[in-house]
């Protein structure tokens, strides 16, 4: 064939946009997918049926694979749309939905997208334990963007469980010691981390559970692991 | 006129080199883009300047009146006609016509006109790739060096037209090739284009100047670096809107392919190709390339990589800036102000695009181009008003803007007062849907009226718009040549009056004399159309979505719109007898397309065979698996010198 003589092999850059490409395929992979892929879908009601058809009948056929990986990310539709309305090129809509999914993701290096969260659209929820709590309580961390926000949400969660005037700089107290507690997290691997070490996507995609424990006991998590995990030399 | 026969059968003169008019060198798409400044062309079917190429097909318009002269063995070779004088100054006169219509024109006259046309067309234009044949055209032309294809009809942009319909480069290049074997120009609009055709491309054209493909699909990085690699004199390269192939890891570092030495290349638009590239390599091809005067980069490149581009071609006038922000750390982010400087060195530009992740701290850096600037593509750019203002401010002479409906009503004030020349306006909306807010009004469109008198082509998507601002674009924009609103909710009437938008269009058919192409929208009764028959006797192209109340519309347009080439409709109340219409229309048009009408296969039968010279295709979805349902959901038919393609896939009907 004629690019036989043709190399594959090329120099990219760095900082290949992970999730930005998985997004980029699915949108690739929907070039001739209709509007309602990662576009908001309207909630007022339809008013002529006749016109309108189920999307997803249109276009699976055509690739199907595609069009199932796909349909697997999206939220399911709540009703039809009409195809190819309003008239933006799909070329158009491939760009901009892509670039939507990256700008929900600011300041973070897109990172491959975790097999848990298939778009921002859909949720994360871990369990969080705190020592000492009699519940474990659930947290969607795609609720949240930082750090900062998940250390507010989880100071409103366990808020009971602090001494009224220990909050250092906001932090959660241990309620039985009054001692300072941090937050870990077990990650894909198994291992517990603590929570902040690294940014915060690559911290959602892993983040398995959580767990609030005393400071005291968390000497040397980061590297080590410590508790009911096991060793990582 | 009468000239002295000659006697002997001396083999024919030579034109003298002096009397053969070089083509014109923008090749066919850049120069019905060039004047707006930007290739891209979405949402565009662009009305080519008279003088340069029309969008009439040479095949395909002129049925029972065009007669391929295919006696005399090969059809083309010279037999020596009687008057072999005349013949070669007919040639050389003809040399310089240019467009397509007077051409097809010429070529009407008489067989020696008809001889001599076909002797010296240089730019082949087929506005449907199905009107007629690969050997038919090959045959009567025989000294083509550009080529101009397009396929797929428009709504396929919409994802209205399933995968797999059709409109391959292949056949086409399979003539093309023995054919021309000095060809360099080819441009192709929807069109399947392989791998395979892109080598084709590159093995029988070794003269071969400029690609430009536009909205097609089919092939990956492995054919462009096919091409960068084997045409040793590209000077054109446009890739626009297409859908590459590529799987990210099996994609080729085709920018590393052009030659070694210093390269041709005068344009290089590769803003769609969505998968990394060889910064590197790109930079040294820039670095050698000192004819390059237009470079569009995909989002791959950041500002850092962009000013070290812009470093190496301060020549440019047109480029495609990237993401524009920065992928560097916060503490190796490059400055604002050196971004400027780079920009004020690029003395020539005069065509800015991309921001396709901007940062919008970063806009300040293209102010010491704004003023200079003739055309500003902001449509993939999710920027507010108050950071679109500033820089539109600057931009006294812009002729071209693109933009995202993001900058409102306000900073549509703003384009108002300040750019006074402006030609072109297109809208964009960021959420199009159909119950989105949309963030420009009538309140907008009335503003642009006010200060753009000189507008020629608009394209606006909105959610709200009364009668009135149309009335007064009409009024006060008398040049417009285009004119395409979309109210994106359905049927939606006048925001103030809750009256049809009737009136509104009907306004602009009847006060914008020069109007062409027409898109309507919003909530619309027979009288809209009553209005577009009446007084839309240039229009050439229309489209309809969600209008109507009978088929009384078609009618009026049928027999109002005597330049009519092209209708879509789709999504309204026309059934088989306004389709039947237009039975006397159909072969002066290009094509008509219908979708989720009222039609049936009655009706559709019927005009084939009444109509032996068009081809009625009905298209059903994939998902239609049930035997031949009466009611059909896609038509698009169009005239044919052909009969049925051979190459209609099992969902399309050809009746």
């Amino acid at each position: 064939m004629a690019g036989a003589e043709v190399d594959v092999g090329t120099e990219l850059r760095l900082g290949l946009p992970g999730g930005g490409a998985e997004a980029a395929k699915a949108a690739k992979r929907g070039f001739e997918e209709t509007i309602d892929l990662k576009l908001k879908l309207p909630t007022a009601g339809m008013e002529e049926a006749a016109a309108v058809k189920q999307e997803p009948a249109v276009e699976k056929a055509k690739r199907p694979a595609e069009a199932a990986a796909t349909d697997a990310e999206k939220p399911p539709a709540p009703k039809a749309q009409a195809v190819g309305w309003p008239p933006v090129r799909s070329y158009r809509r491939n760009v901009m939905s892509v670039q939507s999914v990256k700008n929900k993701k600011e300041e973070e290096p897109e990172k491959q997208q975790p097999a848990t969260n298939a778009s921002s659209n859909s949720s994360a929820f871990v369990k969080v334990s705190m020592d000492g709590a009699p519940y474990l309580r659930k947290v969607d961390l795609n609720m949240y963007n930082s750090y900062k926000d998940l250390s507010i949400a989880l100071k409103k969660m366990f808020s009971t469980f602090t001494t009224g005037n220990n909050m250092n700089d906001g932090k959660l107290v241990d309620p039985v010691s009054g001692a300072d507690v941090v937050t870990t997290y077990e990650d894909k691997d198994g291992d517990w981390m603590l929570v902040g070490d690294v940014p915060w996507e690559m911290f959602v995609e892993s983040c398995k559970r959580l767990r609030i424990m005393k400071s005291s006991e968390a000497i040397g998590l980061a590297p080590r692991t410590k508790d009911k995990c096991k060793n990582k030399s | 006129m009468s000239t002295p026969r000659s006697s002997s059968t001396s083999s024919p003169p030579q034109i003298p080199q002096s009397l053969t008019l070089a083509p014109a060198r923008t090749a066919s798409t850049s120069s019905s883009s060039s004047a707006s400044g930007m290739r891209d062309a979405a949402e565009d079917d662009f009305d080519s300047p008279p003088s340069q190429m029309s969008e009439d097909d040479p095949g395909g318009g002129v049925g029972d009146r065009w007669e391929p002269d295919l006696r005399g063995g090969n059809g083309g070779a010279r037999w020596a006609p009687p008057d072999q004088v005349l013949e070669n100054v007919l040639e050389s006169v003809l040399e310089f016509l240019t467009a397509a219509r007077d051409r097809n024109a010429a070529s009407l006259v008489c067989r020696s006109w008809y001889r001599a046309e076909a002797q010296t067309r240089r730019e082949l234009f087929i506005g449907n790739c199905y009107a007629v044949s690969p050997r038919r055209a090959v045959e009567r032309f025989s000294r083509v060096r550009a080529v101009v294809l397009k396929g797929k009809p428009r709504f396929a942009d919409f994802s209205l037209v399933p995968y797999g319909w059709g409109a391959y480069v292949s056949p086409w290049l399979a003539a093309l090739g023995p054919a021309y074997p000095r060809l360099e120009r080819i441009s192709l609009k929807r069109m399947t284009v392989t791998d395979e055709d892109l080598a084709l491309i590159a093995k029988s054209f070794p003269l071969f100047k400029e690609l430009s493909l536009v909205c097609c699909d089919g092939f990956s990085t492995l054919g462009l670096a096919v091409v960068a690699e084997r045409c040793r004199h590209l000077r054109v390269l446009d890739l626009i809107e297409d859908y590459l192939e590529d799987e990210e890891d099996e994609m080729v570092d085709w920018i590393s392919k052009f030659p070694e030495s210093n390269t041709s290349l005068e344009s290089l638009l590769f803003d769609c190709v969505t998968v990394p590239f060889n910064f590197h390599a790109l930079e040294a091809l820039v670095a050698r390339s000192p004819a390059l005067r237009q470079l569009r980069v995909n989002h791959h490149v950041s500002v850092e990589q962009l000013r070290r581009l812009m470093a190496r071609a301060p020549q440019l006038t047109h480029l495609g800036t990237g993401a524009f922000r920065s992928e560097a750390g916060p503490d190796g982010a490059l400055s604002v102000s050196d971004l400027a400087t780079s920009f004020a060195a690029s003395r020539s530009l005069t065509c800015l695009s991309g921001f396709r992740e901007v940062n919008s701290e970063y806009l300040p850096a293209i102010y010491p181009v704004c003023a200079k600037l003739t055309s500003l593509n902001f449509s993939f750019a999710s920027l507010t008003s108050e950071e679109l203002k500033p820089v539109i401010r600057n931009c006294v002479n812009l002729r071209t803007f693109w933009v995202l409906d993001t900058v409102g009503d306000e900073g549509l004030r703003a384009v108002a007062e300040t750019c006074s020349d402006l030609r072109e306006l297109r809208v964009f909306p960021l959420d199009a849907t159909e119950d989105s807010e949309g963030s420009v009004s009538d309140v907008g469109l009335q503003a642009i009226s006010e200060g753009c008198p000189k507008l020629e082509s608009i394209l606006y998507f909105c959610q709200r718009m009364t009668n009135a601002a149309v009335v007064a674009m009409s009024k006060n924009c008398p040049d417009l040549v285009v004119f395409r609103l979309c109210i994106m909710g359905r049927h939606r009437p006048d925001r103030i009056t809750g009256e049809p938008m009737d009136d509104g269009f009907g306004a602009i058919v009847m006060n914008c004399k020069k109007l062409t192409r027409l898109s309507v929208s919003g909530l619309l009764t027979d009288k809209a159309f009553a209005y577009i028959g009446k007084y839309g006797k240039l229009i050439k192209t229309l489209s309809v979505a969600f209008a109507g109340n009978s088929d009384m519309s078609l009618q009026y347009v049928f027999e109002g719109c005597t330049k009519l080439q092209k209708l879509e409709v789709r999504d309204s109340p026309f059934g088989d007898k306004g389709l039947l219409s237009g039975l006397d229309y159909f072969y002066n048009m290009r094509f008509l397309w219908m979708n989720s009408c009222r039609l049936t296969m009655r009706g559709c039968r019927e005009v084939a065979q009444q109509m032996q010279n068009l081809v009625v295709e009905v298209i059903k979805d994939h998902s239609d698996d049930e035997g031949e349902s009466e009611t059909v959901d896609k038509l698009y038919l169009y005239r044919s010198l052909e009969g049925p393609r051979n190459d209609a896939p099992p969902f399309v009907n050809i009746l």
